[in-house]
């Protein structure tokens, strides 16, 4: 009796164990599984079809052949630097506001952020993206239309601004976590100097938070570089480079969302897709590349 | 640990279940026979194609519950391949297999024409108002970008905004062979749009917009107005009598003969009980067709 039931234990310890290893090994495997495979697949349009990786990232002609022949043009530039556009500007819209609201609510009023603002932010969070898209086409490209009198309010505005709502409650939940975990002893310190609530946030909070800032920042970038559904209802999908806010033009995720329904399977285009996706893992990994060293910094610094 | 007991138990019984039911469904579905035929209908490729496909598939499996069939997008080359490797029986294409696959594949596979699809272009009914026809040099000026005004083609002054599709699309690789005769669109210059319905909503809300759609998707749609090419309107009889230019056919490829199943579906698309459905969606019914390609 008493030996099976410790035999019983010992499965018992040990199926936990071992389901938890699985799943984590499982994950591994899953990722590299998906970068070797995106690797395969994109490298095609520079191994197969004989383009140079300059052509693709420096050429803004596109004109890939659907065919398994090829001799078409691949140069990617333009969705490149729609990408680059609409993510910078959102970050410039989004960072602002971010850092306020994540002050607000854990320092100047913390009762109502614990309360009220963080629920709303995680419900933020939850929103699908193509509801941010939906309401983006039928609010906010009105709304340009009729503010700046244009044809049509398609532009690297409105994708600029969907995609700052949408990265606001990622920067702003990262970085309010940030912000509580400052040590107290260097709030107290800087009360016990006799500075005023301000000057400690902008003196010493912010400064002793500013890792975890950065990687809320980094965290929101990601996210922006990745988001398609929302970005192409919104950008124009104009093949050219914006002249102004206002004017349309296209991304790497909403290119490669637009033509991999049509784009044949072993044909240079979809090749060409392939690499995009490609780019957008890599530029993804850069992103995470740069969380790590950050979080490695502020170990090292705490 | 009882919970993880109860759990496991009911996901096996989940499993099991569904694997009697897969096995199950299969014989339940042979002793009903409302008609002799069996088998398995795969089929993939155009976009444009899928929901008549769809509705056709229903209608024919009311008939033959017997048949399962499985339909799925991807667009015409991707349907085209699959059905030159064998991977499914039926390949769904806006296009001719000779323009995507090498000739020597294509030969390999048989074409059903199943109806034939007309685009018309579309203007922002501001537009519409005044500008009811335009000759075929004129569109292709419009859509190259050299006319980008429309009081050069007798509208109003306000500049014209291009609407197209992308580049791998069936609808405007059509517009592009009949209407354009050939000529690239400005892509830099024009709005592009996943698909033929966003192509319609952004056209009727933006001023000075012009696109093109197929006929289906007009069918019970009063938000654009319609352009004629030549003097001629783009309408199913104009179609058949051979007068409208921009049409083309939508093929179902199989790969030699279709047989059993497949067979009775493609011809239960063509024959005249779906005829009725196919003009009702705003598809050309191919027997009807005075003129070929």
């Amino acid at each position: 009796m008493d030996t099976s039931r410790q035999q019983n234990m010992f499965r018992r310890e040990y199926l936990g164990k071992g389901i938890a290893t699985v799943c984590g090994l499982f994950l591994i495997v899953l990722t590299i599984a998906i970068g070797c495979f995106l690797l395969g697949k994109g490298s095609l349009t520079f191994t197969q079809f004989d383009h140079s990786i300059t052509e693709f990232l420096f050429s803004s002609q596109w004109k890939p052949s659907d065919t398994e022949a090829g001799g078409g043009q691949v140069g990617a530039l333009i969705f490149i630097v729609g990408s680059i556009l609409t993510c910078a500007l959102a970050l410039l819209i989004s960072v602002p506001f971010s850092l306020c609201t994540a002050i607000f609510m854990t320092k100047i009023s913390p009762q109502l952020g614990e309360k009220i603002i963080r629920p709303a932010v995680e419900i933020f969070v939850g929103i699908p993206s193509v509801v941010y898209g939906w309401v983006g086409l039928v609010v906010l490209v009105p709304l340009i239309k009729t503010v700046f009198h244009v044809q049509h309010g398609q532009s690297v505005l409105a994708a600029a601004i969907v995609l700052a709502v949408m990265i606001y409650p990622t920067i702003t939940s990262v970085s309010a976590d940030a912000i509580r975990s400052v040590n107290s002893k260097y709030i107290e310190g800087a009360y016990g100097l006799g500075s005023t609530r301000w000057q400690m946030i902008y003196k010493v909070l912010l400064p002793a938070a500013s890792t975890g800032i950065l990687t809320a920042i980094v965290l929101g970038l990601a996210r922006a570089f990745g988001e398609a559904l929302a970005v192409s209802m919104v950008i124009g999908k104009m093949r050219a480079f914006p002249d102004s806010l206002l004017a349309p033009t296209n991304n790497l995720t909403s290119a490669i969302a637009s033509d991999m329904g049509g784009a044949m399977d072993g044909g240079e285009f979809n090749a060409a897709l392939w690499s995009m996706a490609l780019l957008l893992f890599i530029i993804s990994l850069v992103f995470i590349l740069i969380i790590h060293a950050l979080s490695g910094r502020k170990g090292a610094a705490a | 640990m009882n919970l993880k007991k109860i759990a496991a138990a009911g996901l096996s019984v989940v499993v099991l279940a569904g694997l009697a039911g897969c096995g199950g469904q299969d014989k339940a579905a042979d002793k009903k026979a409302g008609s002799d035929l069996s088998g398995k209908v795969t089929a993939s490729g155009s976009s444009a194609l899928l929901p008549l496909a769809k509705d056709a598939s229903a209608k024919f499996k009311a008939e033959n519950p017997n048949v399962s069939m499985t339909l799925n997008a991807g667009g015409s080359g991707t349907g085209l391949k699959q059905v030159s490797e064998g991977s499914v029986d039926i390949g769904m294409s806006d296009v001719f297999a000779e323009e995507k696959l090498p000739a020597e594949k294509a030969k390999e596979l048989v074409d059903h024409k199943v109806c034939v699809i007309t685009m018309a272009p579309i203007v922002n009914k501001d537009v519409g108002a005044t500008v009811k026809n335009l000759t075929k040099a004129q569109i292709q000026d419009i859509f190259t970008a050299k006319i980008t005004n429309w009081k050069d083609v007798g509208g109003p002054d306000e500049p014209i905004v291009l609407v197209t599709r992308p580049s791998t699309s069936g609808t405007r690789a059509l517009f592009t062979k009949y209407a354009m005769d050939g000529k690239e669109e400005a892509s830099n210059k024009s709005l592009e749009t996943d698909d033929s319905g966003t192509l319609i909503q952004s056209i009727s809300q933006t001023k000075g917009a012009i696109g093109y759609v197929a006929l289906s998707y007009l069918v019970n749609n009063s938000d654009v107005a319609t352009v004629s090419i030549d003097g001629v309107e783009p309408t199913l009889e104009n179609t058949y009598n051979g007068k409208y230019p921009v049409w083309g056919y939508e093929h179902m490829y199989t790969k030699g003969e279709a047989k059993g199943a497949v067979k009775a579906f493609l011809d239960y698309i063509v024959s005249d009980k779906y005829a009725g459905e196919l003009e009702k969606q705003g598809y050309a019914v191919t027997s009807k067709m005075t003129v070929q390609r």
